[in-house]
């Protein structure tokens, strides 16, 4: 393992609607982490968590991970337990349903070979039965991903939806006059440096295998489109044409991209291979046509336009037919991002002159805003569709928010040095 | 150098001469072009951005003793060009300015230069940078009109990536609806 020093962004949880909020800390080794909880009250699983046998407390601690990362997902209510609780042994139910859980997790960590087995065991107090019983076995330094893996477990468990937490995050980080392209774990730990340059860096797009990130980059003094593999760090300029090159978006085989370029004077969208061979320009029209986005099935491609006079967002297919306006409310729509299910869509809207984010159920219209910042900016959708993270302004800082699809929660990660912003949630992972 | 700053202070004179209280030592205000409404005049000179820098080993392309680019009094002098909130057209104010440096690419063939669109902070990343492209390109094509070659232009956007001025407010904002001439 590399000896530089860890870096990690700190999270703050808020509730979308705060009524029932409170402050409450889970575990001594989420110290360096402020934990605030969401007020969405009944519809929270309680949950309680043992402590899991031979998991010193720090910044590894497994129980702790799992813990913060089903309380900061807003549909689970941490009922935190000093017990030691292993993944064996008689439950006493009643006990726990006394303290109001309606599941139990224990587990043990296990050290041997250099590697550590987690153990672990989800168990309904009201079946009196067990939900899952697994264990996974890693080397050291991947034990937070395993921490997480068993989150994600307990999340899909109760919940019936993958969970999102064993997943990276790409964002922009500045200090100074340095920009970094960062990736981290999805709760900010881990968080490593993939380029860095004192020209600005846009736009990170996560190949659809989470092997490789596009993105926008200024060094040559005007954008020009990259994609670097993140295990060997080589990279290629996919887009580099008179004028500006941006907006890379991957089609879902992860073969192609759909780029903004405006080596024709006006910024339009056209296709090229991941490895910047065969570039086509697939639509033409007199205004700008940016930001495009792939629908997951690859049938559909949304984009930005100001064909009408304002930005809207628009779809087409894929050889640039069939062209239709999607957004019809406000006059600034720009940004759309779709959930990997294919069932939203959200973007950034202007209304009385604050930019939110707001997201759209494609099969009825239905719209709902999402945030309520200032200047909210990059909506990038989690996996499994549930999660939008964005760019957003607070005391003239530039964080991360994630809120839940539905509103129901929400959570901002924090740099301490940096200004973080253009944040791309990546794929799931095996 | 003391020359250029006499001239600089005549020209202001001359520019202000109806207005009594300003210092004629006021380095800021002799250089600015535009019309009152406009803020932060100082900066336009020093926007080339790099551009100073490349137009001085230029010597070899006039038999002019100074480097029109580099003379003050030159309109050539002022690179930048500065639009109205949602605007993405060349200002009547700003066409002799566009023309002069179309021009001085017409005749100066083995010259090329970038044109740098930029926005204010409001609004998307990617969306600004388009919108920076339309201002730059607009620039491009007044200066491809007044006889520059295609091959000597290139527009490009910053967006609102590259703030000169990174403040939040009105002043700061129409500072960076700007394009400059990057030689």
């Amino acid at each position: 393992m590399m000896a530089s020093p860890k870096k990690r962004l700190f999270l703050k949880t808020i509730g979308a609607t705060s009524l029932l909020g409170g402050l409450c800390p889970i575990g001594t080794a989420l110290a360096q982490l402020r934990v605030e909880i969401a007020g969405v009250g009944a519809n929270q699983i309680p949950i309680a968590i043992g402590q899991f046998w031979d998991d010193p407390a720090g910044e590894n601690q497994i129980t702790a991970i799992v813990a913060a990362d089903l309380q900061r997902s807003g549909l689970f209510r941490v009922i935190p337990s000093n017990d030691l609780t292993s993944e064996t042994g008689a439950i006493d139910d009643s006990f726990w349903k006394s303290k109001g859980a309606d599941a139990l997790l224990g587990g043990s960590l296990n050290r041997a070979d250099g590697r550590v087995e987690i153990r672990y065991r989800l168990h309904d107090t009201a079946k009196g039965a067990a939900l899952a019983t697994s264990g996974l076995k890693v080397n050291p330094q991947f034990i937070r991903l395993a921490a997480h893996r068993v989150a994600d477990d307990v999340f899909e468990k109760m919940t019936g939806i993958r969970g999102p937490f064993a997943t990276r995050i790409a964002y922009v980080a500045r200090s100074g006059n340095e920009y970094r392209l960062e990736i981290a774990d999805s709760d900010g730990e881990n968080a490593f440096a993939a380029f860095r340059d004192s020209e600005p860096v846009i736009s990170p797009a996560w190949s659809p295998d989470g092997s490789k990130i596009a993105y926008v980059s200024f060094g040559p003094k005007k954008p020009v489109v990259f994609v670097q593999e993140l295990a060997t760090r080589q990279r290629v300029a996919v887009a580099n044409f008179k004028g500006s090159n941006s907006a890379p978006a991957w089609s879902p085989d992860g073969r192609r991209l759909a780029i903004a370029l405006a080596r024709d004077g006006l910024t339009q969208i056209h296709m090229v291979n991941a490895d910047g061979t065969d570039l086509r320009r697939i639509l033409t029209s007199n205004a700008i046509d940016t930001e495009p986005c792939f629908a997951p099935d690859g049938e559909v491609i949304y984009f930005t336009s100001d064909r009408s006079g304002s930005p809207q967002i628009y779809r087409m297919n894929p050889s640039g037919g069939d062209v239709r306006r999607v957004t019809f409310n406000g006059s600034y729509n720009i940004s759309p991002a779709v959930s990997p299910d294919g069932k939203l869509l959200s973007y950034i809207s202007r209304r009385d002159g604050r930019f939110q984010v707001y997201v759209l159920e494609l099969a009825n219209g239905q719209e709902l805003r999402l945030s309520d910042g200032p200047s909210d900016e990059s909506p990038s959708f989690a996996p499994n569709s549930r999660y939008i993270m964005y760019a957003s302004k607070s005391g003239g800082r530039a964080n991360l928010s994630v809120v839940a699809v539905d509103g129901s929660a929400r959570y901002t990660l924090n740099a301490k040095a940096s200004t973080i912003r253009e944040p791309a949630w990546g794929p799931f992972t095996k | 150098m003391k020359g250029a700053q006499t001239l600089i202070s005549i020209i202001a004179f001359a520019l202000l001469g109806a207005c009594s209280t300003v210092k004629l030592n006021d380095k800021a205000a002799p250089v600015e072009d535009r019309n009152t409404s406009a803020p932060a005049p100082a900066s336009a000179p020093s926007s080339a951005s790099g551009a100073t820098k490349s137009g001085g080993d230029s010597s070899a392309t006039s038999a002019a003793a100074v480097d029109p680019l580099n003379d003050p009094s030159n309109i050539l002098y002022k690179r930048s060009v500065y639009f109205d909130y949602d605007q993405y057209t060349v200002k009547e104010e700003y066409r002799a300015l566009v023309e002069a440096h179309g021009k001085f690419l017409a005749a100066n063939p083995d010259r090329k230069v970038t044109i740098q669109g930029n926005t204010d902070e409001r609004g998307g990343s990617e969306y600004n940078l388009a919108l920076g492209q339309k201002r730059a390109e607009a620039v491009r094509r007044a200066m491809a009109l007044a006889g520059a070659r295609d091959s000597q232009l290139e527009a490009v956007s910053f967006g609102k990536e590259k703030p000169k001025s990174t403040g939040s407010d009105e002043a700061a904002w129409a500072e960076n609806r700007r394009a400059d001439i990057a030689y």
